[in-house]
């Protein structure tokens, strides 16, 4: 073996808070060879992003490298002037950002700014850039790839959009790519094309690349070495077969057994019970157009309803429509047996308790300006009435059962809790209202993995304390194998199979749901070769779901 | 021409300077610095050199005319330097004096903060105990009428009057000490009011949409699309065939408060367009909440930063509108003392500027107290607009 292409040694790296420096990376040491894809994973806040960019010289306002070296093929980054790097970044050096649309020009024609960089570094002309351009898009397997570079960065779909910037990176050839969490905001279906795009185009060229990501499984698809970070530091580094089977440290082992969490399957319900929520043939629209159309599912006491399916095919709007936010144009829904008014603001205050919902997002879901205290408080006053001591102690109960000790985090605000407590406290909220019935809106997506477990497990152990019923959405089909009853595929508003979670995952399947289920990355690092060598290299993603219809 | 050479000297020094820097230190900091910067540091020492150089002119020439230009200079270091030590010793004392909370307030504070905050509390005192501060009333008519400020005999000044009598004999100070009382009393009422009516209006805009929304966004929209001054002057001349004096003063604030309410809707609604559509919002509707209990437990309290950035300057244009208003004669009534009023009666010595500063100062002391609260309230407001939004991190 030559010499590397990037080093970094001994690198220490501070992010600036409150007027003061403190450590984010704590000594890492990196090498990566001309043509080897590097996985970095860890949890967020665990330094990949940051190790990252400073492969390629680069800090984060408010962020430096406080010791330590980079080298680039023989180049000092650290020492190198603003021009040496103007000509190395871009040219030799290329980064891909986690969110394509964010980081697209939206007045610009992607063709425009594919050519940008080679025409600046005088590496092709115009004209060549653009025919480059067009041979990547064909490369990548873009629809029409001499036509869709004239597009504007919102007229193409995410994945595209996500290959078009793959594609931007290797305009000039360069040695190394940065990829930052590529394919996270992407759905399953949609984000193994962009897999097999990046990896077809990085061996093809023999790119080096630092492949960043918290999912083990797409990492074990792409890198030949893998380097897991915990906290700044370096826990482990291994080739990527002998991490897969024989992982050394504690923590890489945990990382390992998220996946192996799962309930006890529950008896079938009794054929005459009284499901908690019934949904009866609901139709609803936005505007004049449907977008769900006769959905039916029933919900019985102390069991999870998994409805899975990509974005866009109606699962949060059938829980706005259960909610009441969005009153279905058809169809109607019974809480026990008696029917509930469709729109929230004709719902007893009663009616309107038994229904909770857990959100997504626990930034948004809890008001910053408000305490943990208060914030669970509200609805233990608003729905019990209870008052002054009563009040606290019934929340301080409430934070208990989140695992939350209440001494701690009553006075809090929002904004001092990690996501997963976060989370932890909208799910207090919604158990303060004393709920029969829970609607989780792929509450776990947002959150690292071992946190998201946590987060199962307290949600199974609640349902087994209170017998409640969830109503759990989700795109992941781990977190389904996990903690579902039974499961509700959807597509395009409407149902496609439902039913016991076990007849779910055996064939036969409908064959959207053996699409989803088959595109689910799995920690064999083979899956992605086989799996195309199976479908066929242009029945992948967005192809694969239009033969569908 | 010299303005050319002068530029082509600095921009000359500039290159050498870095240059120099490089070849000396070799240093990234001068290896990496684009022409511009350097530029900047040279075009700096020059503007800092000539302000020296004309500080440093005798402000009288032979003849013992006070040279303008000179004279206001030195006025304008001497101010700025008693400012800064001022706004030093404010934060200083912040520091040492006061409870756990406030000192850590003070020691994050910058120095533009603390001098807003000092020039505010000063008005603010000054308002309050104006009876008690001024020499005389701010009615008092005497003999001595044009009075030069500054309180020297030789120059045509009275030591009884430091700052000066008006043309009819009214006390210059007496009656900026009354005007600070009415004008900044008046303008903050007026602000209050409209923040009022507009934040409220626009947060149930915001949170019922619909038609509420379309009739209230609309009926600002036509208040908007007149031109506030002339609307306001057209109001008030309305207004004026009905009541006189200090009704007028009262109906002067409701409209005032009415035509700059709608642009504090405008701000709330757009604000509160942003925080509605959070879940917890929606968390909230599905509680089965009231109105009230969302718009201000839930909407206003994220909504406090922006609303009160645009307090700070929304106040600054009251401020300058009822000024302007007064300077023609239709915003606050005499006898009561007011800064634009002032401005305008005095307006004619401003003419004297270039060979008699001392006169010209007249009218500008009043212009001077309206300008100094106008920029000590936005360091204000500055400072804690970015405090908030460093604390939303």
């Amino acid at each position: 073996m030559t010499n590397p292409l990037v080093q970094m040694r001994g690198i220490r790296m501070d992010g600036r808070s409150d007027e003061a420096w403190s450590p984010i990376i704590k000594g890492v040491d990196l090498t990566l060879n001309r043509g080897e894809v590097l996985g970095l994973i860890g949890e967020s806040g665990a330094g990949k992003s940051t190790l990252g960019l400073a492969a390629m010289g680069f800090t984060r306002d408010g962020v430096r490298i406080s010791e330590g070296a980079v080298s680039f093929d023989g180049i000092d980054l650290l020492a190198a002037s603003a021009e040496q790097k103007r000509q190395l970044l871009g040219k030799r050096i290329a980064y891909v950002a986690q969110s394509a649309a964010a980081s697209f020009n939206p007045a610009h024609t992607l063709l425009d700014q594919h050519a940008e960089a080679p025409v600046q570094h005088g590496v092709m002309s115009r004209a060549e850039a653009e025919a480059d351009g067009m041979e990547l898009y064909r490369k990548l397997r873009l629809p029409n790839p001499d036509e869709i570079g004239f597009r504007y960065p919102h007229q193409v779909s995410g994945g595209q959009l996500q290959r078009a910037m793959t594609a931007m990176a290797m305009s000039c050839r360069p040695d190394l790519i940065i990829f930052d969490e590529p394919t996270t905001a992407l759905d399953v279906t949609t984000q193994i094309e962009v897999l097999a795009a990046i990896r077809n185009i990085v061996e093809e060229f023999g790119t080096a690349a630092i492949y960043i990501t918290h999912d083990l499984a797409v990492v074990a698809q792409m890198a030949d070495r893998i380097k897991v970070l915990l906290k700044g530091e370096e826990v482990e580094e291994a080739e990527t077969r002998e991490m897969l089977s024989a992982p050394k440290q504690d923590y890489t082992k945990s990382l390992w057994a998220v996946r192996e969490f799962q309930r006890p399957a529950k008896p079938a319900p009794a054929v005459d019970a009284t499901p908690v929520i019934s949904v009866q043939g609901i139709t609803a629209a936005y505007g004049k157009m449907d977008v769900l159309h006769d959905v039916s599912f029933d919900i019985h006491a102390g069991r999870t309803v998994a409805v899975v399916g990509e974005s866009g095919s109606g699962k949060s709007t059938t829980a706005r429509c259960i909610t009441g936010l969005l009153p279905p144009r058809l169809g109607r829904i019974e809480l026990d047996g008696a029917e509930l008014p469709l729109d929230y603001r004709k719902r007893s205050k009663d009616q309107l308790r038994q229904v909770q919902m857990i959100y997504q997002m626990a930034d948004t879901a809890l008001n910053p300006r408000q305490s943990i205290g208060d914030i669970i408080a509200r609805p233990v006053e608003f729905y019990m009435g209870l008052k002054g001591r009563a009040k606290r102690d019934r929340v301080a109960d409430l934070l208990e059962q989140i695992e939350l000790p209440a001494d701690q985090y009553y006075d809090r605000l929002p904004s001092e809790l990690s996501g997963g407590q976060k989370q932890r406290v909208g799910i207090a909220r919604a158990l303060a209202a004393e709920p029969k019935f829970i609607i989780c809106d792929e509450v776990t997506s947002a959150l690292d993995q071992l946190v998201a477990e946590g987060i199962l497990r307290l949600l199974a152990r609640l349902q087994d304390e209170l017998g409640l019923s969830y109503m759990f959405i989700t795109h992941d089909l781990a977190t389904v194998k996990s903690i579902a009853d039974e499961v509700v595929v959807m597509k395009d508003g409407a149902v496609v199979e439902q039913g016991p979670k076990a007849d779910m995952f055996r064939p036969p399947h409908h064959p959207y749901t053996d699409l989803l289920l088959s595109s689910v990355p799995e920690m064999d690092p083979d899956w992605l070769s086989d799996l195309l060598r199976e479908r066929g290299a242009d029945n992948v993603g967005d192809a694969a779901t239009a033969r569908m219809d | 021409m010299s303005v050319l050479i002068a530029l082509i000297a600095v921009a000359v020094a500039g290159w050498l300077f870095r240059f120099i820097g490089q070849r000396l230190t070799g240093k990234p900091y001068f290896r990496d610095m684009p022409y511009a910067v350097a530029f900047g540091f040279a075009l700096a020492v020059a503007l800092i050199g000539a302000g020296v150089w004309l500080y440093l002119q005798p402000a009288m020439n032979d003849q013992g005319v006070p040279r303008a230009s000179v004279m206001f200079f030195h006025w304008a270091v001497h101010f700025f330097a008693v400012s800064a030590v001022a706004a030093f010793l404010f934060r200083l004392l912040g520091r040492l004096v006061g409870t756990q909370g406030s000192r850590k307030l003070f020691r994050q504070m910058p120095l533009t903060a603390a001098y807003g905050i000092l020039v505010v509390a000063i008005y603010a005192f000054v308002a309050i105990f104006a009876a008690v501060l001024a020499p005389h009333g701010q009615e008092e008519v005497f003999a001595a009428a044009n009075v030069v400020p500054g309180g020297n005999p030789a120059m045509g000044g009275n030591p009884d009057f430091p700052l000066g009598t008006d043309q009819i004999g009214r006390d210059i100070l007496s009656r900026l000490i009354y005007g600070a009382q009415n004008t900044v009393g008046i303008a903050f009422a007026t602000t209050v009011l409209a923040f009022v009516l507009g934040a409220s209006l626009g947060f149930l805009a915001a949170t019922l949409r619909g038609w509420v929304d379309q009739v209230l966004s609309r009926a600002v929209d036509v208040l908007m699309a007149i031109p506030s001054l002339i609307f306001s002057l057209l109001l008030i001349t309305v207004a004026s065939a009905w009541v006189s004096g200090a009704g007028l003063t009262a109906a002067m604030v409701v409209i005032i408060a009415v035509i700059d309410a709608t642009r504090v809707f405008r701000l709330s609604r757009a604000v509160g367009m942003n925080i509605v559509v959070m879940d917890y919002i929606e968390a909230a509707r599905l509680r089965g909440e009231g109105l009230g209990y969302l718009i201000f437990r839930e909407i206003l309290p994220n909504a406090t930063a922006p609303l009160l950035a645009e307090f700070g300057l929304r106040f600054c244009f009251v401020f300058l509108t009822i000024s302007a208003l007064s300077f023609l004669g239709l915003g606050i009534q005499p006898p009561l003392a007011d800064w634009g009023t002032m401005v305008k009666d005095l307006s004619a010595f401003i003419n004297y500027a270039a060979f008699a500063p001392q006169v010209a100062s007249a009218p500008l002391l009043a212009a001077g107290a309206i300008a100094l609260l106008t920029v000590a309230v936005n360091f204000v407001v500055d400072w804690m607009l970015h405090r908030s939004s460093g604390l939303r991190e």
